[in-house]
């Protein structure tokens, strides 16, 4: 049985015919979509290609950037992100994301930074016990766990952006969505965030955007490829690498252009 | 071997001028303190900091309702300014983009050029006159005048510097926008906040001119904001246009009280920046 199969496992992400602009340019052309529950998408695509714009159509991060707009439908579990009455920021608590740069809050030691999401929000109290999970669910708990209290700055670069996945799943979300978010990172780094993704599939829905090939083979079950803002083709991982039936991904995966 | 020899000299040479530079930079500074710390601190004495002023020819006194004076304004001043300022900054910084952003700027731009005894008559035609006396509130709305621009423009330059990924991080948990912008754009930028206000503050506690026809002076203490309220700066002119000769060294002296003042000002707001809101780095 093939779970990574497109829209055929019960859908926690539909994306129906979705078009993005900003300032003009038309980001996204018609894209559709299903990420069942449970899965690993990696979108893959060269760079301008619309990769970004997907993902933050998907916490509604796209439209605050001026001049953007978009059409289509997005749904999770069902309902339509743009329905009246669904508050952006209700959502991206559900629909998490991690950056291709890590951003942890410079003015906040460690474990601030795991709790911010709460924190920020007002809800007061000793998180600890939260900031503990997260932490040992981003498998950072046993690096950090003697200094809790200094500043997140004094971590490395690989250490960062795993707390921004803690800072990402302390608030709970159903679906992470993750922009190129070991790009910056040496191969070490690399391979632990990857790890991370396997398990944390136990738990969430992910959709990765990656510019390394090797690594949406490693972690994704099924792989999207972009093109000039279109979706030219959704499938199985290891479909898409060794016999995609789009000549343009064969031509992208084999690296003959891109 | 010569092209060496040559970038040898010319890095000798424009080493050297970089240190003229600075010397030449801080002669004025270091002359000026001199010449306030030389003429100054033959008259400051414990008193001079606690007591009132005396009548020409009589010795002793000092400045201690001017130091009060001097303070109370600057610190209604600050109560004004300092909000409306920062406020308009971050609102320049976050929500700036348009025409009412470009009309706020421009605004602010061309009250900061405005001379500071112009913004005294302003004051004296917004406060004195309803008020039918000179205060400290007067004083006070004055010196708020002058900070607003400034700071309004340092802070919007300040929050801007923010990196937007940081915004972008606590708007991606579900933090509403209003609470990223105060606990997360404003608290990062806080640093060099406290900074610009502290320099707003300083150059506010050396107006002279604003304070003349608004605070204008008094000889007694005064801890109301509704009456004339003596200034160190004001009370450095009266003494320094005097024929007197015991009044001159008083203006010395008060002007040494002065630069104290602004110094420690400076230097415990700084310390504060660095221990309790630099945080950390």
């Amino acid at each position: 049985m093939n779970r990574s199969g497109p829209s055929r496992a019960k859908a926690k992400i539909e994306v129906q015919n979705l078009n993005a602009w900003f300032r003009g340019v038309h980001a996204l052309r018609g894209v559709t979509l299903s990420v069942p529950v449970n899965t690993v998408v990696a979108i893959i695509g060269p760079s301008g290609c619309g990769k970004s714009t997907f993902v933050r159509c998907i916490n509604r991060m796209h439209e605050l950037v001026p001049g953007a707009r978009q059409s289509g439908h997005i749904l999770v579990d069902g309902q339509d992100l743009h329905a009246r009455g669904v508050d952006p920021v209700d959502l991206r608590r559900r629909v998490g994301m991690v950056f291709q740069r890590a951003n942890p809050f410079p003015t906040m030691s460690i474990v601030d930074n795991v709790v911010a999401g709460l924190r920020l929000n007002g809800i007061g109290g000793d998180h600890f016990e939260l900031a503990e999970k997260s932490l040992r669910q981003a498998a950072l708990w046993d690096e950090v766990k003697d200094r809790l209290h200094h500043s997140a700055l004094s971590l490395s670069g690989g250490q960062q952006q795993r707390l921004c996945i803690a800072r990402a799943l302390s608030v709970g979300p159903e679906v992470l969505l993750m922009d190129e978010p070991a790009s910056a990172l040496d191969p070490i780094a690399t391979a632990k965030i990857e790890e991370l993704i396997r398990e944390l599939r136990e738990q969430l829905t992910i959709i990765i955007v990656t510019h390394n090939m090797q690594q949406a083979a490693r972690v994704s079950d099924s792989t999207a490829f972009f093109y000039m803002g279109e979706l030219i083709e959704h499938g199985p991982t290891e479909q898409i690498f060794t016999n995609p039936r789009e000549a343009r991904t064969e031509d992208y995966v084999t690296g003959k252009f891109g | 071997m010569n092209s060496r020899l040559r970038r040898r000299i010319v890095n000798a040479a424009m080493t050297a001028l970089c240190a003229l530079g600075l010397v030449v930079a801080l002669v004025p500074l270091a002359s000026v303190l001199w010449l306030v710390i030389s003429k100054g601190l033959r008259g400051l004495d414990l008193s001079f900091f606690t007591a009132l002023p005396t009548p020409v020819g009589e010795p002793g006194g000092g400045v201690g309702n001017a130091i009060l004076g001097s303070l109370y304004i600057v610190g209604i001043a600050s109560a004004i300014g300092v909000p409306l300022g920062v406020g308009a900054g971050v609102y320049l910084a976050e929500r700036g983009g348009g025409r009412a952003g470009d009309v706020i700027r421009f605004t602010a731009e061309v009250l900061s050029g405005v001379p500071s005894i112009i913004v005294g008559i302003v004051a004296y035609g917004l406060v004195v006159l309803p008020m039918r006396r000179f205060s400290a509130l007067a004083g006070g709305v004055a010196l708020a005048v002058l900070m607003v621009p400034t700071l309004a423009r340092s802070t919007e330059e300040l929050v801007r510097l923010v990196p937007v990924a940081l915004r972008e991080a606590s708007l991606a948990l579900g933090v509403r926008e209003w609470r990223t912008s105060l606990r997360v754009v404003l608290r990062t930028a806080l640093g060099g906040i406290v900074t610009a206000v502290l320099l707003a503050v300083a150059r506010a506690a050396g107006e002279t001119a604003p304070l003349l026809f608004t605070s204008l002076n008094n000889q007694y203490w005064n801890w109301r904001a509704d009456q004339p309220t003596a200034s160190l700066t004001v009370q450095i002119f009266n003494y320094a246009v005097s024929p007197y000769e015991d009044w001159h060294d008083k203006a010395w002296s008060a002007s040494l009280v002065l630069l104290l003042l602004i110094g420690v000002l400076s230097l415990a707001a700084r310390l504060l920046a660095r221990n309790r809101f630099g945080g950390a780095r």
